[in-house]
């Protein structure tokens, strides 16, 4: 469902693309051997090809081609064979080199595509048009001193993927499908670990709005954001405020925009603008980037199953419901705990529990899968009990809880608490002879036509047996007492 | 291609060189110089030519993704003309 503006001339389309960074899962940078690891001390891991030394040459990283590969691959898209290396010129206090090694009119990756998963199970094609190689600049922190930016440059030179996407996505939901499906995608593939809180995955949106059927309309671009929540109310506010203009009689420029989180609202950054020519031209000190089909065959041989095939897998072999698979697959990690608790076993009944009261004691204690006390076999030992019917359903989320508390194995807990279900057809039957004389009145009323106190008869049966008893048994049992 | 005041001006103020104003002039007739004879390259016929991306008969080197360099603050730091607490200090970059 794209997202409509309602304007007084009428409605306006909201057409958004992304560049996203990420990136690249690696030990050391683009260019040198420095390490590429997160959080060090400041200026710790730079050599002096990263300081742009005089002199200094950089060779590059065969893992970054790698990844970048089997990125490719993941979004279903051309992989270049030849692609070059080129310097992109700007003056920055973070940028030692005064131009960033990126790749320009030939990427590593060209045309590819990917679905994404809207609401209620439903997809969209969206057309990926390239992904290149290129280096990360240094880190400026304004704060530190009153008249001084200090600068970092553990960060220069690590390798990242920009993906560009295609002007398809029409909504600030499918911006934020895109993302999701993007990290989902990398994560699997292992190329990023898509932490966007540590900056290692980060997007540009670039937003403009239309009367539908129309061109495109003239596109702001909005730099570095790195949540999927400040993205939507960036476009939100982005796309209203071009309506504003254009309904105004006025026209949007094509700028650069900052979105301020605090204020919940973009504002220009013209300063940039003239910083923005480039001057592309190729990287002298590196030739072009070459590799044969061998390369890549030896890449899509070690491709882990993609999260589209897997909720295809779960839906067809599993019989998962659409939703209930795309949930199930969105991270790698939920996908494999998931079918550890269903190997050999019901798989729906174990989508219900990972997805209802797994999810929701995780949530409930804020606390990520890894760190789970409810372990998938343990989760899926519970799951036996049910099966067998040593325990009810409702027992067992009784157990489930208490498993999530203290870590206990299901049995152990069952053994402890007494709670094995009861489907002793003797105690269960004097349970009911119980219930049965305490309500006399409620039996005639019965027995004259109030069928639905069927169920206050359950209850009363459960009750006295501490909910243990087999609802099976007592159903067998009960009705044929008090129909009699 | 003929450079003109203000392309010389502006391709300076991006390549942070100061230009008097009064050399603003004379530098673009320098550059048309240079450019003009660059220029005589484009008389002869590469219809059929495959670009060519080196004079050297060879190809990029790869290396191993191994951590080999870094580690040495100091010699990183010493390099910029002031630092505090291993970072380079540098005037205020104000957005």
């Amino acid at each position: 469902m794209g997202m409509i503006i309602q304007g007084a001339t009428g409605d306006w389309e909201v057409v958004i693309g992304l560049e996203i960074h990420a990136q690249v899962t690696s030990k050391s940078k683009l260019f040198s051997g420095a390490s590429a690891a997160y959080g060090a001390e400041p200026n710790s891991q730079v050599s002096f090809v990263d300081a742009a030394m005089p002199g200094m040459l950089p060779v590059i990283n065969e893992m970054a081609v790698e990844q970048a590969v089997r990125t490719g691959l993941g979004l279903n898209a051309k992989i270049n064979k030849f692609s070059v290396f080129d310097r992109k010129n700007y003056f920055y206090a973070d940028l030692p080199q005064g131009y960033q090694i990126s790749q320009f009119l030939q990427p590593i990756v060209g045309e590819g595509k990917i679905l994404i998963d809207l609401k209620d199970g439903e997809t969209r094609e969206i057309g990926i048009t390239r992904l290149h190689l290129e280096q990360d600049a240094g880190k400026s922190l304004h704060d530190q001193h009153p008249s001084q930016t200090f600068v970092d440059l553990n960060r220069s030179g690590v390798p990242l993927m920009e993906i560009v996407s295609e002007p398809d996505m029409r909504s600030p939901e499918e911006a934020a499908a895109y993302v999701k499906k993007i990290r989902s995608i990398v994560r699997y593939l292992g190329t990023c670990d898509g932490n966007m809180e540590e900056g290692s995955m980060r997007a540009d949106v670039n937003v403009s709005v239309r009367k539908p059927g129309d061109e495109f309309g003239t596109r702001c671009e909005m730099k570095n954001i790195n949540s999927v929540r400040f993205m939507q109310q960036a476009i939100i506010y982005e796309a209203n405020r071009q309506v504003d203009i254009l309904e105004a009689g006025g026209t949007v420029d094509q700028e650069t925009r900052l979105y301020d989180p605090d204020k919940g609202e973009t504002r220009s950054m013209r300063s940039k603008e003239e910083a923005h020519d480039y001057r592309y031209f190729p990287d002298p000190d590196l030739l072009p980037l070459e590799f044969d089909d061998a390369f890549i065959k030896r890449i899509s041989e070690t491709l882990p199953e993609l999260p589209d095939d897997k909720k295809a897998r779960f839906i067809d072999e599993l019989g998962l419901s659409a939703y209930d698979a795309g949930v199930l697959v969105a991270e790698k990690e939920v996908a494999d705990y998931f079918e550890a608790v269903a190997k050999g076993r019901d798989a729906k009944l174990a989508a219900n529990w990972v997805i209802g009261e797994l999810f929701g004691n995780l949530n409930r204690t804020g606390k990520g899968l890894s760190e789970s006390p409810v372990k998938a076999n343990a989760l899926g030992e519970l799951i036996d009990l049910i099966k067998d019917g040593t325990i009810s359903n409702r027992i067992a989320k009784e157990v489930f809880e208490e498993m999530f508390d203290t870590g206990k194995a299901a049995a152990d807990i069952v053994e402890e608490k007494g709670l094995k279900q009861v489907s002793d057809t003797g105690a269960i039957e004097a349970a009911i002879d119980e219930v049965i004389a305490a309500n006399p009145d409620k039996v005639a009323e019965y027995r004259s036509g109030k069928d639905k106190l069927f169920g206050f008869f359950m209850g009363q049966v459960m009750k006295a047996t501490q909910g243990k008893a087999n609802p099976g048994v007592v159903t067998k049992i009960l009705k044929p007492k008090l129909d009699s | 291609m003929s450079l003109d005041k203000a392309t010389v001006a502006k391709v300076a103020n991006l390549a942070r060189i100061k230009i008097e104003e009064k050399d603003l002039e004379p530098m673009a007739a320098e550059l048309n110089n240079i450019l003009g004879w660059v220029e005589q390259l484009g008389e002869v016929d590469t219809d059929d030519v495959e670009p060519m991306t080196s004079v050297a008969e060879m190809s990029l080197r790869w290396r191993a993704d191994e951590v080999t360099d870094g580690g040495y603050v100091e010699d990183v730091v010493a390099n910029g003309p002031n630092h505090e607490d291993g970072f380079f200090a540098v005037p205020k970059v104000i957005e």
